[in-house]
């Protein structure tokens, strides 16, 4: 483990132009993720995670520098390029769960899956995962606001892992759970990385970085 | 494949029923309304067609008046109201327009008068027209009674006989008894009903002979119209110019109404007004267009979290954009279907009230403005959802995640 870089950032700077003047949110940034770590990533509010998020997450480009995904530069990429990065390498994990509400917990997860692959799930990938998190077939059949935190959480895990990919973003995981499912959560992260998956993770808990293996504090845009 | 995206926009709709049957209901108006208004010009086209092709073989000649064509209006009384066209054609005109025009068919001429009458105690005007004895049983069917055989018998239309509980053997003072006197004739037989006509419009009109006519006014071969009647009514431009080349050689002296040519300007003007009326009523579609694009636009403001998560965990954009275009298709489906159903009753309906008679509403004319109708009611959708889709797809994700 640890041998090959997943992720390069090198001199990645982020402003936002707002009316009241630009706001750097990443001053800078040069960062390598090697494949299979398991990184918390800390800050007060404000001090740029989430935009190191998405940065990582392809959902941003920077304003300058480069930062490269298993080796290629998303500069040179166009939008149907990162879409199908975020498809296929990364797996999402959000505080606020962001199921697809109009859609039941098993369609859920298997919707990147039909994204992808483009027919039905006739594998049990989505039942097996589902399993795996703990959500029984009557639950599968619930759409999201029928579920609770806990649960809806347990299904975007399976969501994010049903295209098997090489990297999990999680964006405070367990802030919108109790201190008994969060430990759960954390737990099947930790499951998950010990198999290999690279995991970051942007949290302001302490007890929650514990889990990962390495800790990177930010402040006003950069890494200290 | 299941198509997960289009689950996503039937559920959306279903979820959002009410919101989504009301913009429906814009896309239905519209489509019964352009496919009746289609629907009642196709049929009132085909009805009039029909009725006018009858008199399609008539070639009517009036003296040149120095105006249009249509001066006096044919079969109409000419001498009436102060004499719109004075000109009258001569018994030698009369002999030249029928040495070309024989061999096309009967020729004949036409004394016209419109006049008062009293029958009993009630009085009114009607047409009077002198014909020759022998042409009289050529050109008209008898319901009842005979053809007139004195100088003092007529034959009268349906019309005026209903009008003036006209009898076989009623008499009718012809002319006013201040002016010139009157003249009492004897109906001797009621004709059967002709409709519209280019030569004489014989259902509300008297008819003697030319011997009645000039006892009465006078003009003794000065004719009003002179008419030929087609044997062939492809013939009707030959004869034509035939007829102008030997009259109007030197100097116009008559005027030649064919009449096919009328029904092709009556037809095209029945188009006219049935583009106009369906346009009127392609405004109501416009009217739909506008909610199916408010409707579309509330889906995308509402679903914008939706969105962010979509694209964030890898939809592309064009499949946003198919999940808005794939709702507003079947808003127009669903409303232009319904459409097309209450099309067939409520058309029906318009028809009936406004041309009078359904027997052409089952014909392909007819009712080819159905599917016309729904195919434009399911562009308009199409058409309304088109910037709410590239709205939606072009959302910045972080952006849209962040919406509540």
């Amino acid at each position: 483990m640890d041998e090959k870089p997943l992720i390069e950032l090198a001199e990645v700077t982020k402003v936002y132009s707002l009316p009241s003047g630009d706001v750097v949110a990443l001053d800078r940034v040069s960062l390598t993720i090697m494949e299979g770590e398991f990184v918390a990533i800390m800050g007060p509010s404000g001090s740029g995670k989430s935009t190191l998020l998405n940065q990582l997450g392809c959902l941003d480009r920077p304003t300058s520098g480069d930062l490269s995904l298993l080796g290629r530069n998303t500069r040179d990429m166009n939008d149907r390029e990162l879409t199908d990065l975020r498809l296929n390498t990364i797996g999402y994990i959000f505080q606020k769960f962001n199921l697809i509400p109009l859609l039941t917990a098993y369609e859920n997860v298997e919707y990147p899956y039909l994204m992808k692959h483009r027919k039905t799930d006739d594998t049990g990938r989505v039942d097996s995962l589902l399993g795996l998190v703990g959500i029984d077939r009557v639950m599968a059949s619930h759409t999201p606001p029928e579920l609770s935190g806990g649960q809806q959480q347990r299904v975007a895990v399976a969501r994010a892992l049903i295209n098997d990919p090489m990297l999990l973003l999680c964006d405070e995981p367990t802030g919108n759970l109790d201190s008994v499912n969060g430990h759960q959560i954390m737990e099947m992260l930790t499951e998950l990385n010990r198999k290999g998956r690279t995991i970051l993770m942007v949290t302001h808990d302490p007890e929650v970085a514990k889990y990962a293996r390495r800790t990177i504090v930010m402040r006003d845009g950069r890494v200290t | 494949m299941k198509d997960v995206i289009l689950q996503l926009s039937l559920r959306s709709i279903r979820i959002h029923f009410l919101r989504s049957v009301l913009a429906a209901l814009g896309i239905v108006i519209g489509v019964v309304a352009i496919s009746s208004m289609g629907m009642m010009g196709a049929n009132m086209t085909l009805s009039v067609t029909e009725e006018l092709s009858g008199m399609a073989n008539v070639v009517v000649i009036t003296a040149y008046s120095g105006g249009g064509g249509f001066g006096g209006g044919p079969g109409g009384p000419i001498r009436s109201g102060g004499g719109v066209n004075e000109e009258k054609i001569s018994e030698d005109e009369f002999r030249d327009i029928q040495k070309v025009a024989e061999k096309y068919g009967m020729v004949y001429v036409i004394y016209s008068e419109s006049d008062s009458i009293e029958i009993g105690d009630r009085k009114g005007r009607s047409s009077i027209y002198g014909l020759d004895d022998e042409v009289i049983p050529e050109l008209f069917t008898l319901t009842e009674g005979t053809y007139p055989k004195s100088t003092s018998s007529v034959v009268i239309g349906p019309t005026l006989a209903d009008r003036f509980d006209l009898k076989i053997g009623s008499k009718i003072d012809i002319g006013d008894e201040e002016e010139e006197g009157t003249t009492t004739v004897r109906v001797v037989g009621i004709l059967e009903e002709r409709g519209m006509s280019m030569d004489i419009n014989s259902d509300s009109a008297i008819i003697g002979s030319q011997k009645l006519f000039t006892g009465m006014y006078g003009g003794e071969g000065e004719y009003d119209q002179v008419n030929l009647i087609l044997n062939d009514v492809n013939d009707s431009e030959k004869a034509k110019t035939a007829i102008l080349e030997r009259m109007n050689k030197k100097e116009d002296t008559v005027t030649v109404q064919d009449s096919s040519r009328m029904l092709a300007s009556i037809t095209s003007t029945l188009g006219t007004m049935t583009t106009f009326v369906m346009a009127i009523a392609g405004i109501s579609l416009l009217v739909a267009a506008t909610s199916i694009f408010n409707v579309m636009m509330m889906s995308v403001t509402e679903r914008v979290r939706e969105i962010g998560i979509m694209r964030s965990i890898g939809t592309q954009k064009s499949e946003v954009r198919k999940m808005f275009i794939y709702e507003a298709v079947i808003l127009g489906v669903i409303g232009a279907a319904i459409g097309a159903l209450l099309s067939l009753a409520i058309g029906w309906v318009v028809v009936l009230a406004m041309v009078g008679s359904t027997d052409y509403f089952f014909t392909p004319g007819s009712l080819v403005y159905i599917p016309s109708a729904m195919l434009i009611g399911i562009v308009i959708c199409v058409v309304s959802g088109v910037y709410p889709a590239w709205r939606a797809a072009n959302l910045d994700p972080i952006e849209a995640l962040r919406a509540e």
